[in-house]
This record gives structure tokens, C-alpha cells and sequence, in this order.
């Protein structure tokens, strides 16, 4: 949306710096993460790293809250870094952004009965056009050669 | 017959969805709210007047009333302060202003306290979410976002994108009415 309210982006990179500034200075107050905001336990980062690529930036739609810059995917990735270290389930974090943000949140919505024409939609189009093909073949296959002898005669093999 | 119904059927088809897809009163980037119809997330925050008096929304229990976030750094923002002074004069329903410090810095506490003296103070309380974590508790995406709650404390309606007089007078002071009969 034009004119809504984004910083504006000349103290874009100014504010990142302080994100990365504020997100180290959590770091070290939080346990079991280290100075870069990374988790120490392995796994955990492992699932962060899958978890964040799986949750879209609602500020700027099309990117994860792991390759987006802007001030709230932090704050989530903050938000999804706290729930990992707490011991909460991956369900348990989707839920807790869904609840929030809505399925539009995940990358990949998970299949129920609305999104199930999302998920079925690429097999419909293929089966719509093997069917089309199917007709396209079977008539012409119906359709006499151009080249083919008259009848009766024979052509020299 | 199929070699023509099929293309008709086709085309209206795709009539319907343009039709619906390119309407220009849609706005594209909108979202559903999830929390429509569910209790709004409490909050207990600082106030931005002053850091030491607690602004919580269980103060407005059993009261209909509007939530505005908000930031001094949100040009959108600084475009919807008229409307939302002028709102405020109807005094309809009380207006829980929720400061968004984006950069997590008590910085935007003192803007915020500038911007309230410079442009006029349009709410009832201000809250200073700092962390950022009502903010998220809320879903919000960008400022400024306006929700309504009922005596119930239940959220009625998300209006994302600058207040106008008209989307007020059009959008909220009916559900508004409708709100104070329901529970009345």
C-alpha cells in the first residue's frame, strides 16, 4: 500500500544496524544463544532456520522473516528463537504465528479443506490436460492419412 | 455442441475471476484477520506520558472501545493524526493509542511525547510497546492499524490503513452502535 506506514527507506539501513545492534545485545541476555543470535544447541538452530524460512514477511509479502530486513520479521525471528529455546514445539510455533497473522503466514499451508483446492489445483490441470490430449489424439487418430495409398493399391516396400 | 459451450463457459469463467480479481476497491495487500471475533490479547504496557503509569486494556473492560497503533518514525501515521483529533472530539468511544518502537529504542518514547504536544493527543491513554510484542500479539503488519473491541472484549473490526472521517463515520460508528445494543 502506497504511503503506509514503512519507515522510510534512507533510515532503512541505519535501523537494521540497530536491529543487528538490539538482536546481539539479546544474544547475550538470552539463554542458550549466543553473541551472533545464533542457538547454541545445533538442532534448535537447525529448526529455526527451517521454521523462518517457512514464515512469510507480512511487511514485505513475498520474502521469509529469515531473508527479510524489516524491523518485524526480527521481531519474529526473536518471537520464533524464544519459543525454540523454551522447549515449544514447531506445531506450536506455527500455531502461535497463525493465531496472530492468519495461514497466509506459511509459505505452504497446510492441507485441509480450504486449501485443498490449492494443493489439488496443479493434478486438476494436469488431468484437464491429459483429457484435452487424450480427445486431440484420439480424433485425429480417427482421421485418414493424407499420404495414405488408395485402397487397394499397394505401394512398393 | 461442446466445441462452442466449452470456450463460453471458459470465457465466463474468466470474466467472473477478473472481474473479482481486478476490482479496484480491492485492496490486494489485505489480509483476514484472524483475530475478527476472537478476545482482543490483553496488554499492560508503560504509558508514553509516563513510563511509570501502566496503560493495560482490562481498564476498558465492559466498554467498547478502539485501539490506534501507531509510530512517530510511520508517515501514514502522521497523515491519519487529523482525522483521529477529530474522532476523538465525537468522544464516542474511548481511543487506546499503542506506540510502536520498531527499533526496540526508549528513543521513540520522547518522539512520541513531541508528537502528542506538536499535532494534539487524540487518545485516552497511550501505551509504549517497546518490544514490539503486543504489536505482534495484535498481527499487526504495518502502521497504523485501528481495531474495535466490544464490552466483551472481543475484537469486531481491523481497519489497516490510515482513519479517515469516512471509513469512521461508514465503518465503525455503525458496528459501534450495533456493539452497545447487542450487549445492552
Amino acid at each position: 500500500v502506497i504511503g503506509s506506514g514503512r519507515p522510510p527507506s534512507a533510515a532503512l539501513a541505519a535501523l537494521a544496524l540497530c536491529v543487528l545492534w538490539v538482536a546481539q545485545s539479546w544474544g547475550g541476555a538470552a539463554p542458550g544463544v549466543d553473541a551472533n543470535g545464533l542457538i547454541q544447541d545445533p538442532a534448535l538452530q537447525g529448526r529455526f532456520e527451517r521454521i523462518t524460512h517457512e514464515l512469510r514477511c507480512l511487511v514485505c509479502q513475498n520474502e521469509s522473516i529469515a531473508d527479510s530486513n524489516a524491523e518485524l520479521a526480527g521481531d519474529l525471528r526473536r518471537q520464533v528463537r524464544e519459543m525454540l529455546v523454551a522447549g515449544k514445539s514447531d506445531d506450536a510455533i506455527f500455531q502461535f504465528m497463525t493465531d496472530r497473522y492468519g495461514e497466509f503466514v506459511r509459505f505452504s499451508p497446510p492441507l485441509e479443506g480450504k486449501t485443498l483446492l490449492i494443493w489439488g489445483a496443479p493434478f486438476l490441470m494436469l488431468l484437464l490436460g491429459g483429457v484435452i490430449v487424450y480427445r486431440i489424439v484420439r480424433q485425429r487418430s480417427r482421421m485418414p492419412l493424407d499420404d495414405e495409398p488408395a485402397a487397394g493399391t499397394k505401394e512398393p516396400v | 455442441m461442446w466445441k462452442f459451450l466449452l470456450p463460453f463457459a471458459a470465457f465466463v469463467a474468466l470474466a467472473v475471476l477478473f472481474a473479482l480479481g481486478l476490482n479496484p476497491n480491492r485492496d490486494i495487500h489485505a489480509l483476514p484477520s484472524p483475530l475478527i471475533g476472537k478476545p482482543a490479547p490483553a496488554f499492560t504496557l508503560g504509558g508514553v506520558l509516563n513510563p511509570e503509569a501502566p496503560v493495560s486494556n482490562s481498564a476498558f473492560k465492559g466498554q467498547v472501545y478502539v485501539v490506534n497503533v501507531w509510530g512517530t518514525w510511520c508517515v501514514a501515521c502522521r497523515e491519519e493524526q487529523p482525522a483521529l483529533l477529530a474522532i476523538a472530539q465525537q468522544n464516542v468511544v474511548p481511543i487506546i493509542g499503542i506506540d510502536w518502537s520498531i527499533d526496540h529504542a526508549t528513543k521513540e518514547r520522547d518522539k512520541a511525547q513531541q508528537w502528542l504536544q506538536q499535532l494534539g493527543n487524540p487518545y485516552t491513554t497511550v501505551a509504549f510497546d517497546q518490544e514490539g510484542r503486543t504489536v505482534i500479539d495484535l498481527g499487526v503488519t504495518a502502521a497504523p492499524e485501528t481495531f474495535l473491541v466490544d464490552r466483551n472484549g472481543r475484537v469486531l473490526y481491523k481497519f489497516a490503513a490510515p482513519l479517515t472521517l469516512d471509513v469512521w463515520q461508514h465503518e465503525f460508528l455503525p458496528r459501534i452502535a450495533d456493539a452497545r445494543k447487542a450487549s445492552s
